[in-house]
């Protein structure tokens, strides 16, 4: 083809423009502010309408599958925290309790309520954002804002049991780091009633809006059977109606011992898959009071009688060999940024100290805490699984959260897989946009909640 | 439908294809000869009791390293199956040498196989016959190797790419 001179590109003009339209090549992100900066559609346009959609990702490719090869089994936990930055206890879990069927170990009962509660405050965390975010990508400012408050209420609560927001390593190979702090009920019915506030804002603001339904219905919509040949799992395949739910289907944990519905769509598109996000939130918190009211074990963390120090000046006087009497002190300990108390350590953990990390305290406070320790976190040492292979699936906030661990009976996990739940819906998102307005990209995109941290591991 | 069950469904159906199942921690696994692993898998998707009609999970392990099975094949392609329909699992997995390291291709049977295989040919450099569109998913075009393997190191750094570097 003859080359084309500025301005006849410009006006329109000269040889192969006069044939009939032509396709525009589109690149959306690697970043674009909706694309959320790491993934990029290459959109071939007709006009306004998506003839071909080619999705690429790995902008963030950490190489966790291969990180996890190199250290011990624990030493995993922290990687796990950086999959789904909104939702990271689940990814604790999850990762956890793959290993705990490779060990064939059984976790506490009150442990497992702990891992339900806290899975399901996560959960309602990831579903504000996703909404909020596809809300104010559509103009709906007030709601990402008002939804973002809501979650700064979770985050709190989320802080004062791990003692971090987003890096929380929270969960343990065979428990959890910490028991919950005094009080925890209390706060989070205060956090649940302003959540509850902001999401019937929220339905009046948006669920009837003119503006926001003629963006949602009947865009990027995929049928139940597309669905599930797309592997799609979670939200997504509910609101096409499918009644998949891992919680409900194939319970883990304490979640066959509290009440929940799970919310179905119908059409499986952008409007069915909000309405399925803003139930499910209604139904985490439902999980999170009954799981909180029947928690066995009775008062949350013990009362200890006596003389209280700091934990910061417990741990400075056993790292400073001063561990005369140490143990023997009564001491009221912070759960949340040291690790727990010994009386509660008992009830939350596994009995079996090859497996569990001792709680700091113990690791700076008494020598056969220290070996514990050095013992499961030194090279060569560690937890040794039997060899075999083990796959774990959690119902994570976008869909199932699959571990697959093979052992060799080394101390390190010979090989680490996660099945990201956001990459089907990824993978499926150009037969979701051909047809569609490039405007209508940006909601489906939304909708699918891709997160990047776990899309490109 | 139990797991046990499923299995011996699969060696009376694939006979001698089938080269080994086992049961780990709960999990049913059946090895399947690289041959038979297309009529196993369309096998399990359409009889109407297995109806597995979803693919979870497709990834790959380098057994390069793993005691006792330095000489065997060395790799496994694992399938994760699960059926919506009846609410059952099972894992599939076909062995493969490193020489002749390909697999015939499951995007016939499930889309999302396309971007899962994609992402094993990335990592392992294990092959698809008849992938529509086999390029990598995770890396760039210009990266050489296949980061998985148990032979590519981790402290490994490749050149940056662009004009002019």
């Amino acid at each position: 083809m003859p080359e084309r001179t500025a301005r006849e590109l410009f006006l329109g003009e000269g040889p192969g423009t006069g044939s009939g339209s032509q396709n525009l090549y589109v690149n959306m992100g690697p970043a674009h502010p909706a694309m959320h900066g790491i993934i990029r559609i290459f959109a071939e346009l007709d006009g306004e309408v998506v003839v071909k959609g080619d999705v690429e990702i790995g902008y963030l490719h950490r190489a966790f599958e291969k990180e996890c090869e190199i250290g011990p089994y624990n030493n995993a936990i922290p990687f796990t925290d950086r999959l789904n930055y909104v939702s990271p206890l689940i990814n604790n879990f999850a990762y956890a309790s793959a290993v705990e069927k490779l060990l064939d170990i059984e976790i506490t009962e009150r442990c497992k309520y702990i891992r339900v509660v806290m899975s399901e405050i996560s959960r309602v965390c990831d579903h504000l954002t996703c909404v909020g975010a596809s809300a104010m990508e559509l103009g709906a400012f007030t709601v990402f804002l008002y939804m973002i408050k809501a979650r700064e209420f979770l985050w709190e609560l989320v802080e004062d049991v791990t003692g971090a927001r987003l890096t929380i390593s929270y969960g343990r190979v065979g428990g959890v780091k910490a028991d919950l702090p005094d009080g925890f009920g209390i706060k989070v019915r205060k956090a649940f009633a302003e959540v509850r506030q902001v999401l019937s804002e929220v339905h009046t603001l948006i669920t009837g809006n003119r503006i926001f339904m003629d963006r949602m219905v009947g865009v990027g919509a995929l049928s139940a059977g597309e669905s599930i040949a797309w592997g799609i799992t979670g939200p997504l395949l509910r609101a096409a109606g499918v009644p998949f739910d891992l919680r409900r289907v194939q319970p883990y944990w304490a979640y066959d011992r509290v009440e929940f519905e799970v919310p179905l769509g119908k059409n499986g598109d952008n409007f069915d898959r909000y309405l399925v996000r803003m139930a499910e939130m209604g139904q985490s918190m439902r999980m999170v009071e009954q799981a909180l009211e029947r928690m066995p074990g009775g008062a949350i963390n013990v009362d200890f009688e006596g003389r209280e120090i700091p934990v910061d000046a417990y741990v400075d006087l056993g790292k400073q060999g001063k561990t005369e009497g140490l143990l023997l002190l009564p001491i009221t300990l912070s759960p949340n940024l040291q690790g727990q108390g010994r009386a509660a350590q008992e009830r939350v953990n596994v009995a079996d100290k090859t497996v569990v990390m001792p709680p700091k305290e113990t690791a700076y406070g008494s020598i056969e805490g220290l070996m514990n320790h050095f013992m499961l976190v030194m090279d060569g040492y560690g937890i040794r699984p039997p060899a075999g292979e083990a796959y774990f699936a959690a119902e994570g906030a976008n869909g199932e959260l699959g571990f697959y661990v093979v052992s060799d009976g080394s101390d390190r996990p010979y090989r680490v897989r996660c099945r990201p739940p956001c990459l089907p819906p990824v993978a499926a998102l150009p037969r979701m946009i051909e047809g569609q307005m490039v405007a209508d990209i940006i909601p489906t995109f939304g909708s699918v909640n891709m997160i990047g941290g776990e899309l490109d591991r | 439908m139990d797991g046990s069950t499923i299995l011996a469904r699969l060696r009376a159906r694939l006979g001698a294809r089938v080269l080994e199942t086992h049961e780990h921690h709960g999990d049913h696994t059946a090895v399947v000869a690289r041959e038979g692993i297309v009529d196993a898998l369309s096998y399990c998707r359409d009889n109407a009791e297995l109806r597995f009609d979803m693919l979870m999970d497709l990834t790959a392990v380098d057994y390069l390293k793993f005691p006792g099975r330095e000489d065997g094949p060395r790799f496994d392609v694992v399938y994760h199956l699960y059926s919506v329909a009846h609410n059952h699992r099972v894992r599939l997995k076909v062995q493969v040498e490193q020489d002749a390291a390909s697999v015939p291709t499951a995007t016939g049977l499930w889309p999302i196989a396309n971007w899962f295989e994609r992402e094993v040919w990335d990592m392992f450099g294990i092959r698809f016959e008849g992938h529509p569109d086999l390029r990598r998913l995770l890396m760039y075009e210009e990266f050489v190797g296949h980061p998985l393997r148990k032979d590519y190191p981790i402290e490994r750094r490749q050149p940056l790419i662009g004009p002019n570097v």
